[in-house]
């Protein structure tokens, strides 16, 4: 398979391995962080807005919640009709740093029964779908001393 | 505080699945309204449509669509889109109009034709949609986010799968005593409990089902409630509206993330809390008045989770005022007497609509074997996507 492997979406995380980081925006101003990216106006109603520069987010934070989704999710979500439904686990993770919580599948192979609020993840790189070209690249997270 | 404005009438087209359009359950909950209010569909000066988005452009232009099908007359129309939040836009459209004497009788409309299954966003390749992008990237359905919130309940607050259970009883058997309700049985926890999981910790009987339905309210001034024979009507006092604050730190449908604390400190109150502070500052009222509430249990979970920014308990103690019985029928502030969505489900534009029909029966005392004995003052909650409050006080 040589698939090449792009974003599923622009400008949201970049790197592969230990290097994947997720991508954000942080006003000048402010330093008030935005994710998904804000690259028009800083959101702050108290800023009077600065430049928005990409920054890299933190790559481990912890559990703020977690579930999963047991029935195949409406299009536009991508997956095979043709294949049995295969649940997987959303995380939502708070970064320290960043004082924000971010939503994101879970790594392949991890269920809800491993997971506890306050479990300590990192955010690593993952393939959503693929189609005859393409790998779609999306981020996930994966608690951390757990690998592939 | 505002001036009050009357509720003349009420009306529904029964919810369920019934495999017609929007326009035909709006105009029949209209008429509805209409003929509980003892007035002509000709007296009315003004008509407000909450907007479905499965209609096309019908359901885009909903007020006038109604006003077409129930026969051109020259009145005054607004359509509105807040979407869970849309029927109490529209209620706060009318009632404006009303205040601002612009109109003496308005007419205020919500239906939906709701698909199968889970809702999904409106179609297209829309990357800038964060709707959109929450399906195609993460497979974010609601449910998911009703599962998170439950799970974080658990995890807090100790919350447990049964006490979510007991809310579905508990709606359930209210339901059964409603004849526009979708769903008409009891049900026990065990069933809620072998029913299959939708997203962990929820099941299916833990989530609220997607419906058909309408909702109708003739909301009138105090004077041409008079005029019209209507000496002590229901009288609205107040509408909430209001957006979050910057940083909104609980991760909202149908946001990815939340918003960055790092330079500004969270509110002191949740964005669902100030929807329901800004109705009690509004009617100048507290949680302490309230004869009953009519809130969103889009999940069991998170009826729990209104008791609370509701004021009806501290924050932790949701379950433990359930347990009590407090928020049951006999309890010191009954919740969803009407059923709520658990026996309802979900028919977007028309659900806020939908809870204060509710308050307006009960405050009349005509609500049947759902009645609050004495019920004086009713508030309704519920938050529309992408940031809009919606919360309605009504009293007698």
């Amino acid at each position: 398979m040589s698939h090449t492997r792009t974003p599923a979406v622009a400008g949201w995380f970049t790197g592969e391995g230990d290097g994947f980081r997720l991508l954000g925006t942080r006003c000048s101003a402010c330093a008030s962080v935005f994710f998904p990216r804000e690259d028009v106006h800083c959101r702050n109603p108290h800023c009077a807005g600065g430049s928005l520069e990409e920054i890299p987010l933190s790559r481990k934070g912890r559990i703020w919640s977690y579930t999963d989704s047991r029935y195949r999710p409406p299009s536009p979500y991508v997956s095979n009709p043709e294949l049995p439904w295969e649940p997987y686990a959303l995380i939502a993770a708070e970064l320290a740093a960043e004082r924000i919580v971010v939503l994101g599948q879970a790594a392949p192979g991890v269920t809800v029964a491993g997971l506890t609020v306050g479990m300590e993840v990192e955010a690593v790189p993952g393939v959503l779908y693929e189609d005859a070209e393409t790998a779609w690249t999306v981020w996930r997270w994966r608690p951390t001393g757990v690998t592939e | 505080m505002t001036a009050d404005v009357a509720v003349l009438g009420a009306g529904m087209h029964p919810w369920g699945k019934w495999g017609r359009g929007f326009v035909e359950y709006g105009t029949a909950a209209a008429r509805a309204a209409l003929a509980d209010a003892g007035l002509d569909w000709r007296d009315i000066g003004s008509v407000v449509g909450a907007d479905t988005v499965r209609g096309g452009y019908p359901g885009y232009v909903a007020g006038a669509t109604f006003a077409k099908a129930l026969g051109w007359q020259g009145a005054r129309v607004a359509s509105v889109y807040a979407a869970c939040a849309s029927g109490a836009q529209a209620i706060a459209t009318a009632r404006a109009q009303i205040l601002a004497g612009l109109a003496d009788a308005v007419l205020v409309v919500g239906a939906d034709a709701a698909p199968k299954g889970f809702f999904r966003p409106a179609g297209g390749d829309r990357p800038d949609d964060p709707d959109w992008l929450r399906f195609r990237l993460l497979g974010a359905t609601n449910p998911a986010y009703f599962g998170l919130y439950a799970r974080r309940r658990m995890a807090l607050h100790g919350d447990t799968p049964e006490d979510f259970a007991l809310v579905k009883v508990k709606n359930a058997a209210l339901g059964a005593l409603n004849p526009y309700a979708r769903y008409r049985k009891r049900v026990t926890a065990e069933e809620v409990a072998a029913s299959a999981v939708v997203a962990d910790p929820l099941r299916l009987l833990d989530i609220c089902a997607t419906s058909d339905g309408g909702a109708a309210l003739v909301l009138t001034s105090l004077d041409f409630a008079r005029r019209h024979g209507a000496a002590r009507p229901v009288r609205i006092r107040a509408v909430s509206t209001v957006t979050p604050r910057f940083p909104n730190t609980v991760l909202d449908l149908p946001d990815i993330a939340t918003d960055s604390a790092v330079s500004v400190a969270p509110p002191a109150e949740t964005f669902r809390a100030s929807i329901a502070r800004s109705a009690y500052e509004e009617a100048g009222i507290g949680p302490g008045d309230l004869s009953l509430a009519e809130v969103y249990d889009l999940s069991t979970a998170l009826e729990l989770q209104w008791y609370e920014d509701l004021g009806l308990c501290a924050e932790g103690e949701g379950a433990r005022l359930l347990r009590e019985g407090a928020t049951a029928p006999g309890g010191r502030t009954p919740v969803n007497t009407s059923g709520g969505l658990a026996s309802f489900g979900e028919a977007v534009p028309a659900q806020a609509i939908a809870q204060v029909c509710e308050l307006t029966w009960q405050l009349r005392g005509t609500a049947g074997g759902r009645q609050v004995a004495g019920a004086r003052v009713g508030v309704t909650a519920n938050q529309g996507l992408f940031g809009h409050g919606s919360s309605v006080i009504a009293v007698r």
